[in-house]
């Protein structure tokens, strides 16, 4: 037990500290920071915004399960359903108003021809279970992309089904194991290291693995002596996150894989941090036998708030029998989708209905062929540019972890904040008020109070160097002993922090009428 | 009456071969806001080092491991609505669970309250 | 590069500051040979209108839906989405916010998330919603598991009646955790002969409503004798809009309800991405997998909104976690939670009259074409046909024609032959009468000769 990540979640801290200046107005909202209730305090059940023609009468054939009872949905008219999610969507940081430095999470400029394409009523309009034969442009637009997913990573096969990274780590480890059972050995094991994301320790127990950490070494990298020593016949794989969570490239990535082959077991690799390396670096001449591919982290499809994503995975020679239906085959005059596995066949089985995440497939081809070969090969260098820029501008005033050159992101720990009475939450408060997004906080887990930047290729210089100058300004903050500025932070966002005690202890997961009543 | 502590940080307060298992003062502090405890059910077995029950604050699970090998005798209900007793109280309301110990033997391994002190005393 | 700012001044500067020569110093870490030299065998960038030139000849290559009389549905739906709604996840604080993970500067997604786990719940008729999975079909795979969390069972028994996809992901989903699935056989009409399948190791029952083919079945009998047995009901619900006309799944006493959301809010998009919903009991919300939304107060006192709930995530429970799930269909939700508005209870239902209004006077047509059966005693807006001939072919040679008539059974049932003439059609509130004619007369043609 005991493996608390040390960070506070109370309010406790922000309390009476540095409260709201000014009048308090009648309204709670304050100029342009306007207060919005919810839909169902300010619509009802009689409104709607959208009319419909009236309905002859008619015999209806619901077998008598007519719904009788009001369900208590309300209703808002047009004008008033769009000022309610423009106000609400004024309350949302995004990378449309600044840098994002999520690390790991790799928050993109996401072009707008992707959204425009994607709306295309040939591409938008188009129904997974039509006639294969009025879908040919589809199939050959998953074709196209899985053709450059392949060349971007010197993999021979890839699977388009999977709906998001974890989903693809999930098919990447579930091909493994069908891989192993054909030869009536299915292990028991997978290896991960400490840092890994925790969907790699998820998916692994979904596909009936029991989970091995294995540590990392003084500078950040998988213990190559260490895994060694945890490989043995019941290891089915390891899972290797490469460019690290620390930000690191791993450099005996080659032996990892060479000694996990030995053993006869497989190499996932977690491509979440792939835009440090795309067009740089071809997995496949790592020994990688698997690697999903975020398309909504290097091929910009947005986040959206958390989704959708897609997770196309790369598989070697070995796997590429075992791959999920369905899939595309490109025949001489015209694609085929294939459903089934044939006769004999060895996939392992279906992930989804239909065909996965056509919608994010459209808008990241289009993001490829924007940037090209030649534009690619850019995003990582200018990320990989931006990230080191960060560490060399930063390292004399806050604690790096590891020396460089890091990756696309930079990892910094809580050292530098030893005795000033300000945690990385709190210093990561401050910089919402500064009008940033705080960078990945407390993770990974391998270092005390982790800070992770990633500023990602569509930085300026300028904007970079801004970031800079206000993490500078804030160290300085907080080493002069302000720490009414961090312990009270964020005083200029839309609300105060948060008490994610209260809400986990009492949930409150919907609004209901009694509540009002 | 006879205390003792693990090294993972549960006591046991043992009486008529019956213990009552809780977290230490140390744990409750460390772990944070305690906002959910998950107990076992009456009458299952466990065996000593099986993990038994898991507490939560918001940003962290830790699994509870069984000191003593036995069988639930009675859950603290009132964790349920109330998982903040582990914090106000947690060598007193907040307790987890009863056992009824198999073997009294095993609780030779565990520290008394002076071991107890020095062994956190060592952890930082 | 339109998106790339550094110039090369800037990045000669950056280089300097940083230390090194040349940007390949930075990646000294990568094994020498897996550096690579030129460029990869792909095309060179493009500007923005040769990019929307590729995706418009991509498009020419497809029939799209609206192009002409469209009968396929079988788990997704042409529905009308108003204009508002696309506007609004195009604004760049919804489409490029990350997961609110802090939520002092995320309200805006938590509080949409919020109001849209409000409404799955009470579409569902049930107590919690979470905020989404992927789709649908991945969803009845997590109830799956979560059923087998819940009663500590490991039997899954499956309708004939779901979707066949959806069969094949539960398959999928719990296999390598020692899940066993039956798939019964189809049993319109009684539902309760599924109860012969559950013995002692099962943790749960999986039924679709409406069914895959169209019927709609009254579970309640069905979910009071599991309900004895401390068995879970798990009710999918792949057309959502069905629910504005037919008792909720809650009412039958469904324990777990999932369902494919795309119908509101949300385009075909050949398959995704699309939502899924996830709605369950107060009791079970700590089984929940994925995110969760909830209230609570800032340091002032005023109300906000958080994710919470976390520790049943893997972020937090890696291996232990109810579900690997992190990403997951976040602007979807937010298109269904405004066009759910812009519906309210009115618009909803009206929307479902119409739908089941339409296939009514369809299927009142189709009885009168001679080689057309109606399988179906109840439907919503999608029923089955058997025809006198392949369904296939018959589809095939309407397309010819510029109908896409509905979806063929045997393309998921290919080897079941007692399935090659049937045709499962759905209606819409976007199909008009003119093409319902022209599926008659068509039809009519085709099926006579």
């Amino acid at each position: 037990m005991l493996n608390n990540q040390g960070r506070p979640t109370g309010v406790d801290g922000a309390k009476n500290v540095g409260s709201a200046t000014g009048f308090a107005t009648y309204t709670g909202s304050r100029g342009l920071s306007q207060v919005e209730g919810l839909i169902y305090e300010i619509g009802d059940v009689k409104r709607t915004g959208v009319d419909f023609p009236e309905v002859e009468d008619f015999e209806s054939c619901l077998g008598g399960m007519e719904r009788k009872e009001e369900i208590g949905l309300v209703g808002l008219s047009e004008p008033e359903t769009m000022r309610h999610y423009t106000r609400l969507s004024r309350k949302n940081y995004a990378i449309d108003l600044g840098l994002y430095p999520l690390g790991s999470c790799t928050m993109k400029h996401n072009p707008r021809i992707n959204e425009k394409v994607a709306r295309i009523p040939g591409l938008s309009d188009v129904h997974p279970l039509q006639p294969i034969s009025t879908t040919q442009g589809a199939l050959d637009l998953i074709d196209t992309l899985a053709h450059w997913l392949k060349t971007l990573t010197g993999m021979p096969a890839v699977a388009m089904s999977p709906k998001a990274g974890a989903h693809g780590e999930l098919c990447g480890l579930m091909a493994i194991r069908a891989a192993l059972e054909a030869k009536g050995d299915a292990r028991s094991i997978v290896l991960a290291p400490e840092s890994a994301h925790g969907t790699n320790p998820a998916t692994a127990a979904l596909c009936g693995y029991k989970v091995k950490p294995i540590p990392a070494t003084a500078d950040g990298r998988v213990d190559l002596a260490a895994m060694k020593e945890a490989l043995g016949p019941d290891v089915a794989a390891i899972m290797v996150t490469n460019p690290n969570t620390c930000g690191l490239f791993e450099r005996e990535i080659i032996e990892i894989a060479d000694a996990v082959h030995a053993i006869g077991g497989y190499f996932y690799c977690d491509g979440a941090n792939f835009n440090a390396i795309v067009g740089k670096v071809r997995p496949g001449d790592l020994g990688v036998d698997a690697m999903h591919i975020n398309l909504h982290k290097t091929f910009s499809t947005p986040h959206g708030g958390g989704g959708p994503g897609a997770g196309p995975v790369v598989l070697s020679e070995a796997l590429a029998p075992y791959a999920p239906i369905p899939y595309v085959l490109a025949g001489e005059e015209s694609f085929e989708l294939v459903e089934h596995d044939v006769v004999g066949g060895k996939s392992f089985g279906r992930m989804t209905a239909f065909h996965g995440q056509m919608g994010m497939c459209i808008r990241a081809l289009a993001y490829m062929m924007s940037h090209g070969a030649d534009g690619l090969a850019k995003i990582a260098e200018d990320s990989v540019l931006n990230a080191n820029y960060v560490l060399a501008s930063l390292k004399d005033v806050m604690s790096a972890s590891y020396d460089g050159p890091c990756m696309h992101e930079a990892l910094f720990d809580d050292r530098f904040l030893k005795d000033t009475g300000v945690s990385t939450l709190d210093f990561s408060k401050a910089m919402i008020d500064e009008g940033y997004h705080p960078m990945t906080m407390y993770f990974p887990l391998v270092v005390h109070g982790a800070m992770l930047i990633e500023p990602t290729e569509s930085e300026s210089k300028g904007s970079v160097d801004q970031f800079i100058g206000m993490m500078r300004h804030l160290v300085k903050a907080a080493k002069e002993g302000e720490t009414e500025r961090f312990l009270g932070a964020p005083y200029n966002a839309p609300l105060k922090r948060l008490d994610e005690t209260a809400a986990a202890r009492n949930p409150i997961l919907r609004w209901r009428k009694t509540e009002e009543e | 009456m006879t205390i003792y502590y693990s090294e993972d940080h549960e006591w046991i307060n043992v009486e008529a071969g019956v213990g009552t298992v809780g977290i230490s003062e140390y744990a409750q502090n460390a772990l944070g806001d305690i906002v959910f405890v998950e107990v076992p059910e009456v009458g299952d077995d466990y065996a000593k080092g099986d993990e038994v029950a898991v507490v939560e604050s918001v940003k962290a699970a830790s699994e509870i491991y069984s000191p003593v090998t036995g069988e639930i005798t009675a859950i603290n209900e009132a964790l349920e609505e109330n998982a903040a007793l582990v914090n106000s109280s947690p060598n007193g309301d907040g307790w987890f669970f009863k056992i009824k110990i198999s073997d009294e033997n095993e609780l030779e391994g565990l520290m008394d309250a002076d071991g107890y002190k020095k062994f956190i005393a060592g952890l930082e | 590069m339109r998106y790339l700012p550094l110039s090369s001044d800037d990045r000669a500067e950056m280089l300097d500051k940083i230390g090194v020569k040349e940007i390949d110093d930075l990646f000294v870490d990568v094994p020498p040979h897996a550096l690579l030299k030129g460029l990869l065998d792909l095309p060179l960038h493009m500007t923005e209108m040769e990019v929307e030139q590729n995706f418009e000849a991509f498009a020419a290559k497809n029939v799209s839906a609206g192009s002409g009389p469209f009968f396929v549905g079988a788990g997704a739906y042409r529905h009308y989405v108003p204009s508002s709604v696309d506007y609004q996840l195009q604004r760049g604080e919804f489409l490029t916010a990350y997961t609110p993970y802090q939520p002092e500067i995320s309200q805006g997604t938590l509080q949409t998330l919020y109001e849209f786990q409000t409404q799955v719940a009470q579409i569902t008729g049930m107590d919690v919603a979470n905020a989404s999975m992927y789709d649908g079909s991945t969803a009845c795979g997590e109830a799956a598991l979560m059923a087998r969390r819940i009663t500590r069972k490991n039997k899954v028994i499956v309708s004939g009646n779901l979707h066949p996809q959806y069969i094949d992901v539960v398959k999928n989903a719990t296999k390598h955790t020692d899940g066993i699935v039956i798939v019964s056989e189809t049993t319109v009409n009684k539902p309760e002969n599924l109860l012969d399948q559950v013995d002692a190791d099962t943790s749960c029952v999986i039924v679709q409503y409406p069914d895959f083919f169209g019927n709609i079945n009254d579970y309640t009998a069905l979910a009071d004798a599991l309900h004895e047995q401390k068995k879970i009901l798990v009710i999918v619900t792949t057309e959502i809009v069905a629910l504005g006309a037919i008792k909720s799944p809650g009412e039958m006493g469904a324990d777990i309800v999932v369902g494919e959301g795309q119908s509101i809010g949300n385009g075909l998009n050949y398959g995704g991405p699309y939502v899924g919903l996830f709605a369950t009991r107060q009791k079970y919300v700590r089984q929940l997998p994925g995110r969760l939304c909830g209230e609570t107060t800032d340091a002032d006192g005023k109300r906000g909104y958080v994710l919470t709930l976390s520790t049943r995530e893997q972020h937090i429970r890696r291996e232990k976690a109810t579900s690997n799930i992190c990403t997951n269909a976040g602007l979807c939700t937010l298109a269904f939670t405004i066009h759910m508005t812009l519906l309210g209870e009115v618009g909803y239902r009206q929307m479902a009259k119409i739908n089941h209004a339409g296939a009514v006077k369809l299927a009142g047509k189709l009885k009168e074409v001679d080689g057309v059966e109606l399988l179906n005693s109840t439907f919503f807006n999608e029923f089955t046909v058997r025809l006198n001939k392949n369904a296939a072919e018959v589809v095939e040679a309407l397309v010819e024609h510029d109908v896409i008539a509905g979806l063929p059974v045997s393309r998921l049932y290919p080897n079941n032959p007692d399935f090659a003439n049937d045709l499962i059609i759905a209606v819409t509130e976007t199909t008009s009468e003119d093409d319902m004619d022209i599926l008659v007369s068509e039809l009519n043609e085709v099926l006579s000769c």
